[in-house]
């Protein structure tokens, strides 16, 4: 596909995205977006280091829960302004990312090795907000104050009492600027040096080292990335929520949830996080929806589904629904098959 | 231009290079041959940055490259190519060379543009948006010549380039490096094609059990009864001179 193309491309998704809420007026549909737009953010942040970087991470809750907690905290704790904290927070998350790249690069920790040590930073991190009371409020949480002043609703980054407008879309589009933030700094670094340098590490790093490049600083760049971007999915979903407790930050749920939708999306693309959250979720909502009108609801339903889908992917689609619609392209189009961007053997 | 002294690479109870001393004049075609196990390739990770010395010193025009990473190896001018074709599988040939590129160049435009003109030097113009995966031995051997030669380098350190090309390939090669040698590129290479060996380099030193056994010009190393014992093993030596003045029949 030409440069041209997917430009072309990203403006009418983007354009779509923008003006959805004419087309969405059910609250339902809006949650529902909003809800596929953080996992698709979610799932960038992973995808930056896993899909560019081939360094696959299972403990991204990590940078989530960093994020989540001290954008919590910050107010709960000190009445700091919400538009304050979340600076904090996404820097957080990042010197935790580059805490445990240093650790994890510095001594050649790959593949299996370097999930294992996310996995477990998450889990000592999970048992930390549990048991550091005085800091974390424990396992009770952190909820914060609601606020029902509806011209307070800017200031406190709380728009479930705002206006018509904010409250009905407030959280939808502040998710979409996000996601537009996370996908411009991942199209950028994909035309950078640093974005190729990058990937070929990803595709052999002795071959990456003898041509010049820096593997360890070139992965630790990339994980201070990947980490502010799942931090600031952190800050989106303590404001949404306005609570954040051990179980929810650092819990496996959101590891998963942020290596599914790049997975199934294709790894390693700007796009794939994004068609993987609305495909997955798109289908988990239709699941509910059509099983539940034949059989009573029943809830894990959409994670079986996920599960299945993730092992289909992964047997006949190795570059992801983006790879199936690039080839789709390229049929229509009748341009020769050009060289695999994803990982071949995610 | 590259000066190896005493340099020794240990694996636990194996002397994989021993004590090895080694010049490489600048603007020189220098070759290393030896038999399979002689510590060849051990030799020339340790000269790049992969593996730490355990002993001796290397030095990169009078700059004292020792222990270095790899990359600040490449970055000072020296790279080395693999004898095992490290491709970046899933990305084209264009994108390949441009990562090589990169090393002096920033712009991604520019990298490929570079990619191309070198691509074009090595006759592989047609190749530019192949996946690597997709190339032939030879191709694949030639990328990682195209990609080493991106980075800019004043020393190239070739691993066997010319394994399992057939003649022609092998000639086209031969040119190929003599082209770059002639751009100003000074060449150390391991081979074991002998033809080539010989028709290409300078100086050869040959390497045996890890210790250099002899050198000089190819033709004096090829007759060097130590160098025909280290591949024909022990009397071999004895027994071509033998034939060579009987012109007997073969002996027990």
């Amino acid at each position: 596909m030409s440069e041209q193309t997917r430009i072309a491309g990203w403006t009418v998704l983007l354009a779509l995205l923008v003006l959805a809420p004419l087309a969405i007026t059910s609250g339902r549909w809006i949650e529902f977006m909003e809800l596929t737009l953080f996992v698709a953010v979610l799932g960038q942040g992973w995808n930056i280091l896993g899909g560019f970087g081939g360094q696959y991470s299972f403990g991204h809750a990590l940078f989530f829960g960093t994020g989540a907690y001290i954008q919590a905290l910050l107010q709960f704790k000190l009445g700091w302004s919400p538009w304050a904290t979340l600076w904090f927070a996404i820097a957080g998350g990042v010197l935790v990312g580059a805490f445990v790249g240093y650790l994890s690069f510095r001594y050649g920790l790959r593949g299996s090795y370097f999930a294992l040590i996310t996995l477990a930073f998450a889990e000592a991190f999970h048992v930390l907000s549990r048991s550091l009371v005085a800091v974390t409020e424990g396992g009770r949480g952190v909820a914060l104050d609601l606020n029902l002043d509806p011209d307070r609703a800017l200031t406190t980054f709380q728009f479930n009492f705002g206006g018509d407008f904010l409250k009905a879309y407030g959280f939808y589009y502040t998710i979409l600027v996000i996601l537009m933030l996370a996908y411009a700094a991942t199209w950028w670094m994909e035309h950078t040096r640093f974005g190729a340098q990058l990937v070929a590490v990803r595709e052999n790093e002795d071959a990456a080292e003898a041509l010049g490049i820096d593997a360890f600083r070139v992965k630790l760049g990339a994980i201070c990335l990947s980490a502010a971007i799942t931090a600031a999915a952190g800050v989106y979903y303590t404001q949404k929520f306005l609570f954040i407790d051990p179980g929810i930050a650092y819990g496996p749920t959101k590891s998963v949830e942020a290596l599914f939708a790049p997975i199934i999306g294709g790894l390693g693309t700007v796009l794939g996080p994004l068609v993987g959250a609305l495909f997955l979720h798109g289908l988990g909502e239709f699941a509910k929806e059509t099983i539940g009108l034949v059989w009573e609801d029943r809830p894990g339903l959409d994670l079986i589904l996920f599960g299945v889908v993730l092992i289909l992917v992964l047997a006949f689609l190795p570059r992801g629904l983006v790879g199936l619609l690039d080839l789709a392209w390229r049929r229509l189009s009748g341009a020769a098959p050009a060289a695999r961007k994803g990982k071949a053997d995610a | 231009m590259l000066e190896v002294r005493n340099l020794s690479k240990r694996f636990g109870g194996l002397l994989a290079v021993d004590d090895a001393e080694l010049t490489v004049p600048e603007g020189a075609i220098v070759s290393l041959i030896g038999p399979n196990g002689a510590g060849k390739t051990t030799l020339f990770a340790a000269i790049a940055g992969f593996l730490k010395p355990d002993a001796g010193r290397v030095t990169l025009s009078g700059e004292d490259i020792t222990g270095l990473t790899p990359h600040d190896v490449c970055r000072r001018g020296l790279v080395r190519t693999f004898q095992v074709v490290q491709p970046f599988a899933n990305l084209t040939v264009r994108d390949n060379i441009a990562v090589g590129a990169h090393t002096r160049i920033r712009g991604r435009a520019d990298a490929r543009r570079h990619a191309e003109t070198i691509a074009a030097e090595l006759g592989m113009s047609e190749m530019l948006d192949q996946p690597a995966a997709a190339l032939t031995v030879a191709g694949r051997k030639r990328l990682e010549l195209a990609r080493a030669l991106a980075t800019g380098p004043t020393l190239l350190l070739l691993d066997e380039v010319m394994a399992g090309l057939n003649a022609t390939e092998i000639e086209d090669i031969v040119r190929v490096i003599r082209g770059i040698r002639e751009a100003g590129v000074t060449i150390f290479l391991i081979e074991h094609v002998m033809q080539a060996v010989m028709s290409l380099s300078d100086r050869t030193y040959v390497l045996n059990n890890g210790a250099i056994i002899s050198q000089g010009t190819p033709g004096e190393v090829a007759s060097d009864p130590q160098v025909i014992e280290a591949y024909l093993g022990h009397g071999a030596s004895q027994a071509i001179t033998r034939e060579a003045t009987a012109a007997g029949g073969p002996d027990a």
